[in-house]
């Protein structure tokens, strides 16, 4: 008797200890997401978006940081996406496995652990004084893509890990080839969580600012880039630029900026989940 | 009706071994017969001379001959890991996907060594078709689980590709069934209509061999019994091989029966005869159920 009030008094002390936890997550995220809607919600407008950064605070908008952010994310992608695909697919589709491949797999792994800023250190090094890019857009977008590129590849090879053998065996029971099972099977059968594994990666990268300020994107851009050699700045960067101001009015903006960017997060990381879920659905076996 | 329709040809098997023997004497006497006996060789579809497979270190199967004629089905029994399916699965060179996989001896269709180094396992593939264990219809819809057979090996006629998937489909006796929904995911099907659906797929691309691999193990007994006639509906039009743990099905289904313990392929003949009279004694216990 005694020993069972122990144990629903040990069960009930530790529901609250997990209610407890996840309302600390819950209740932080909210305080701050209130707090930066309070402080920069009425700056956002139009004029926000379109204008140039500015020395005055209520003249300041994001547009060079945004059109920044768009074209390291659209490089990013063409670099990340093809690459890293490629090797998970080389990886579970082709590969022979043996001790030098799991060796592979696992320091893939540990890339995807790497500190960002090693990547900018990296990126500077190879891209911008060996390959003489500059500090250019195609440096940051090449140095975010070797960033990301691990985070493609394992889930990659994580979704294709989930299409049955039965699947490939029947396409090359009616004779196709190893490239038409591949493209015309494992690929889309997979589509869902390569996507997925995409998006989150891509959304990562959009948050992103140690790397790309060591590969010298600028802190002040008053011009929007035209080409993949110009120079740039990024969402992130100009937010921590703001941030850094004395003037209370760039506080404001950078928390308008915050919202920007946190919207943008928020978007892809629910179009990840919601494939996830239609893939779910749509394929079961 | 299955008696009916075997008798005739287990009077022609066991005519053609008594003259076997006989050959020379016939050569000068009877030209007809001659030419019949040829046409017979010749319709040894599927041939095993001497094959020997490993799984690495694994011998799994042992020196298996076997000739299988055309239009017959043949049902390949034995306890699991007897080596019957590794057997089944040589015919469309299935096993070469596998790691560590090697055989020896000769594997003929319509008399090619289907191991040479000139054949196109694509090609193989094409001519000799798998229905496997676990009705495994692709994530597409109906119609292009039929096509996709056709469309892998170039085929873009659209109209062609129509009337072949039809035609399979109805082959398959699955056409009434699906024939208002093509375009629905055929993981939407049952069980049972997703196994014909895969036989279907299969005989799409004209293959003149069906190896089937327990192919109504995974249904339910009224499915399975579909399955079953299907066979029965395909027999005049292709060579079956069915690999089953189902004694009565191997009874009800096939022409021949080969029964295979650990490696060996122990007894090789009609399946009346390896039913009612079996010559081994290790049959004998298998099929009444004594150990396996």
């Amino acid at each position: 008797m005694n020993n069972e009030r122990a144990k629903t008094l040990k069960d009930n002390i530790f529901k609250g200890w997990a209610i407890f936890a996840t309302s600390v997550g819950m209740i932080m995220l909210a305080v701050l997401l209130i707090k930066i809607g309070m402080d920069g919600l009425h700056r956002i407008s139009l004029d926000f978006f379109t204008a140039l950064p500015s020395r005055k605070f209520e003249k300041a908008g994001i547009l060079t940081a945004w059109a920044g952010t768009l074209w390291i994310m659209v490089t990013t992608a063409l670099f990340a996406i093809p690459i890293g695909v490629g090797a998970g697919l080389y990886l579970e589709e082709y590969a022979k496995k043996s001790r030098w491949s799991s060796m592979l797999e696992i320091n893939i792994s540990n890339l995807a652990g790497v500190p960002s800023i090693i990547y900018g250190l990296l990126g500077l090094e190879v891209f911008v004084r060996f390959l003489h890019l500059g500090e250019s857009i195609l440096s940051g977008s090449l140095t975010l893509a070797l960033l990301i590129m691990p985070i493609v590849i394992v889930s990659t090879r994580e979704a294709i890990k989930t299409v049955p053998n039965t699947l490939r065996e029947a396409s090359y029971a009616l004779g196709a080839s190893k490239w038409q099972t591949v493209w015309m099977q494992v690929l889309p059968a997979s589509a869902g969580g390569i996507m997925t594994g995409i998006i989150l990666a891509l959304s990562r990268a959009i948050g992103e600012t140690a790397p790309l300020i060591v590969v010298g994107a600028l802190t002040y851009v008053p011009f929007v880039p035209k080409s993949v050699f110009s120079s740039f700045t990024v969402l992130p960067i100009q937010i921590y630029n703001w941030a850094s101001r004395p003037e209370a009015g760039f506080a404001v903006n950078a928390a308008a900026a915050i919202i920007v960017l946190m919207s943008i997060t928020f978007l892809m990381n629910g179009s990840a989940v919601y494939l996830r879920n239609r893939w779910q659905k749509n394929v079961r076996w | 009706m299955i008696a009916e329709m075997k008798k005739p040809e287990e009077q022609e098997v066991s005519l053609g071994k008594k003259e076997g023997e006989e050959k020379f004497s016939e050569i000068s006497s009877e030209m007809p017969k001659l030419l019949n006996h040829k046409e017979e060789k010749s319709m040894n579809k599927v041939q095993a001379k001497n094959v020997h497979c490993w799984y690495g270190d694994f011998h799994v199967l042992r020196d298996i001959n076997m000739e299988i004629k055309q239009n017959t089905v043949t049902a390949l029994i034995g306890p699991s890991g007897c080596g019957k399916s590794t057997f089944l699965r040589t015919f469309n060179r299935m096993n070469d996907l596998i790691e560590g996989f090697k055989l020896e001896g000769e594997v003929l269709i319509d008399n090619k060594d289907i191991f040479a180094k000139d054949v196109r396992v694509n090609e193989l593939r094409k001519k000799v078709g798998m229905v496997f264990q676990k009705p495994n219809p692709f994530p597409k819809t109906i119609f292009e689980n039929v096509a996709y057979g056709l469309r892998v090996n170039g085929v873009t006629h659209k109209k062609f590709i129509e009337e072949t998937v039809e035609r399979s489909l109805r082959q398959a006796a699955l056409w009434d069934e699906v024939k208002d929904k093509l375009n629905k995911n055929a993981l939407s099907l049952s069980g049972g209509q997703q196994q014909r659906l895969c036989i279907a797929r299969a005989i799409a691309v004209e293959p003149s061999v069906v190896l089937m691999d327990e192919p109504a193990s995974a249904l339910d007994p009224i499915s399975s019994a579909k399955i079953e006639d299907l066979i029965w509906e395909l027999k005049p039009k292709y060579t079956i091989l069915i690999v089953t743990h189902n004694m009565q099905q191997a009874a009800r289904v096939s022409d021949k029966t080969a029964f295979f313990y650990l490696g060996d392929l122990v007894e090789y003949d009609d399946t009346k005869t390896i039913f009612t009279n079996p010559k081994k004694e290790q049959t004998q216990n298998y099929i009444t159920g004594r150990f396996g």
